[in-house]
């Protein structure tokens, strides 16, 4: 076996972690830049913004900036040790990416009232598909981690 | 308020003589050492400026009656000052600076516990980020403009509770009592949350004697000018685990290469033998001795300490 599979099978873990990273400061720059910067359809602060939210927000956006950069660094040490995965990763950037628009579009926007979508028009039909499209890449993102799980499995050397 | 020349006077002395001793102990110091580098003395100079338009000047008299300019002010004095500072290394360059005997004192100092406690990240971390809420939420900023005595004291508490919450997080100078990586990462986002959640906090709740859309702007300041300080701050203290972590790797490699264990808890950037090189490296980079020569005795020490291990492995090589 090539030692480019045993680095991978062997930071597969590594692998995942820098993907679900990644994915998770991706969508809260997309969030950031386009929705609120550009279309100015979110708000910075919206009035029924309960005081959890407040705090929940500032951890989200505290975070969102240690994980993109943060995963960055491991990505570029991923490339040094010959370990980079891409399915895996990718793997991880789905469920990141999912699992975070899914918090921020059911627990911030609709419990916490953080802010909405969008105002001034029916809030129903952006939520929906804000949610299911969070729901499909979760499940992308489990399918591609399951199927490279398996493989680094078989290896007899990977966990 | 407007600020008399007494109190700007005050303020800015303290710098004035940093600004100077700096520049002196580089000329000092180059005489008999290693030149100095350029881009810290550069560093030093901008962290300076930085600290100086916020008590002095035409910012300064600005910061009394606009919030936002109070927010570009306490942006510059409490972070990005403190961070250019840093940078400077200027604990480094007294060192190598003031003779041995001196500088061994002063180290012992740095190593005392009264000051280790203030330099651990959790301290440093509420001193700071706990000082602004105390300000912002309280009497305290209203109260800071009437009183002479106290608006000292809080631009010089904001300037060093940034100052010692920066080399808390990222170790530029030689720091004891060193907490890892992922620590330093834990509390170092804490402390940011607190940060972004006291801006938007201002926007909502203005502050006494704030008018709501000056509190609106000034809470915007801070929570995007803060992003982009504490941005710099992420890339530094990632960048130095970059360079710290590759000896972890190989030799994470070595042990799986022989189908054995790897070492996932290994406690950051050791070589095999359990040293520090990158840290050696750091250290001894201003102290007078040169790279090669520290590598030698480097080499004579790791050999001293692993004959053991090496003559292990010669032996199963003999064998395979």
């Amino acid at each position: 076996m090539s030692t480019k599979h045993k680095n991978r099978y062997m930071y597969a873990e590594r692998n995942m972690w820098t993907g679900i990273l990644f994915g998770f400061g991706f969508v809260a720059f997309i969030d950031e830049a386009v929705f609120h910067q550009l279309l100015h359809w979110h708000h910075f602060y919206d009035k029924s913004t309960t005081d959890i939210g407040l705090v929940s927000d500032g951890l989200f956006h505290a975070f969102s900036f240690f994980a993109t950069i943060g995963s960055s660094f491991l990505l570029a040490d991923l490339h040094r040790r010959h370990a980079f995965w891409l399915k895996r990763w990718l793997g991880g950037i789905f469920l990141g990416a999912g699992a975070f628009q899914l918090y921020d579009g059911i627990i911030q926007h609709k419990w916490m009232n953080l802010h909405q979508i969008r105002y001034g028009v029916d809030i129903l039909p952006y939520d929906l598909v804000w949610n299911i499209s969070a729901t499909i890449m979760i499940v992308i993102g489990i399918f591609l981690l399951y199927s490279t799980r398996q493989r680094a499995k078989a290896d007899p050397y990977a966990y | 308020m407007h600020t008399s020349n007494l109190v700007q006077v005050i303020l800015v002395t303290p710098f004035l003589l940093a600004f100077i001793l700096y520049l002196t102990a580089v000329i000092v110091s180059n005489r008999n050492k290693k030149q100095w580098p350029i881009y810290r003395i550069v560093l030093w100079i901008v962290g300076i400026l930085s600290a100086t338009i916020t008590v002095i000047g035409p910012l300064a008299q600005q910061m009394h009656t606009n919030f936002s300019a109070h927010m570009i002010g306490h942006l510059l004095l409490g972070m990005l000052a403190p961070l250019f500072i840093a940078l400077a290394a200027p604990m480094t360059l007294i060192l190598r600076t003031l003779p041995v005997p001196l500088a061994r004192n002063i180290t012992y100092v740095l190593r005392s516990w009264p000051l280790q406690i203030l330099h651990h990240p959790i301290t440093a971390s509420i001193l700071n980020v706990g000082g602004l809420w105390l300000l912002y939420t309280t009497e305290l900023f209203h109260m800071m403009h009437q009183n002479m005595l106290l608006y000292v004291t809080i631009h010089f508490h904001v300037f060093l509770a940034g100052y010692l919450f920066t080399i808390s997080i990222i170790y530029i100078d030689p720091s004891p009592n060193r907490k890892s990586y992922m620590f330093r990462s834990v509390i170092f986002f804490i402390a940011l949350s607190g940060h972004a959640i006291l801006s938007k906090y201002i926007y909502a709740n203005p502050p006494v004697g704030v008018t709501k859309a000056e509190a609106e702007l000034g809470g915007m300041i801070m929570y995007y000018g803060g992003d982009a300080i504490e941005v710099g701050l992420i890339c530094i203290l990632f960048y130095q685990w970059y360079k710290h972590s590759r000896f972890r790797g190989q030799t994470n490699l070595q042990s799986y290469e022989k189908g054995g264990f790897h070492i996932k808890h290994n406690p950051e950037n050791y070589t095999v033998v359990g040293t520090d090189i990158e840290e050696v490296k750091r250290l001894n980079a201003n102290s007078g001795m040169s790279y090669k020569e520290l590598n030698e005795w480097f080499a004579k020490k790791v050999k001293s300490e692993t004959t053991g291990i090496t003559g292990q492995q010669s032996k199963n090589n003999g064998e395979v």
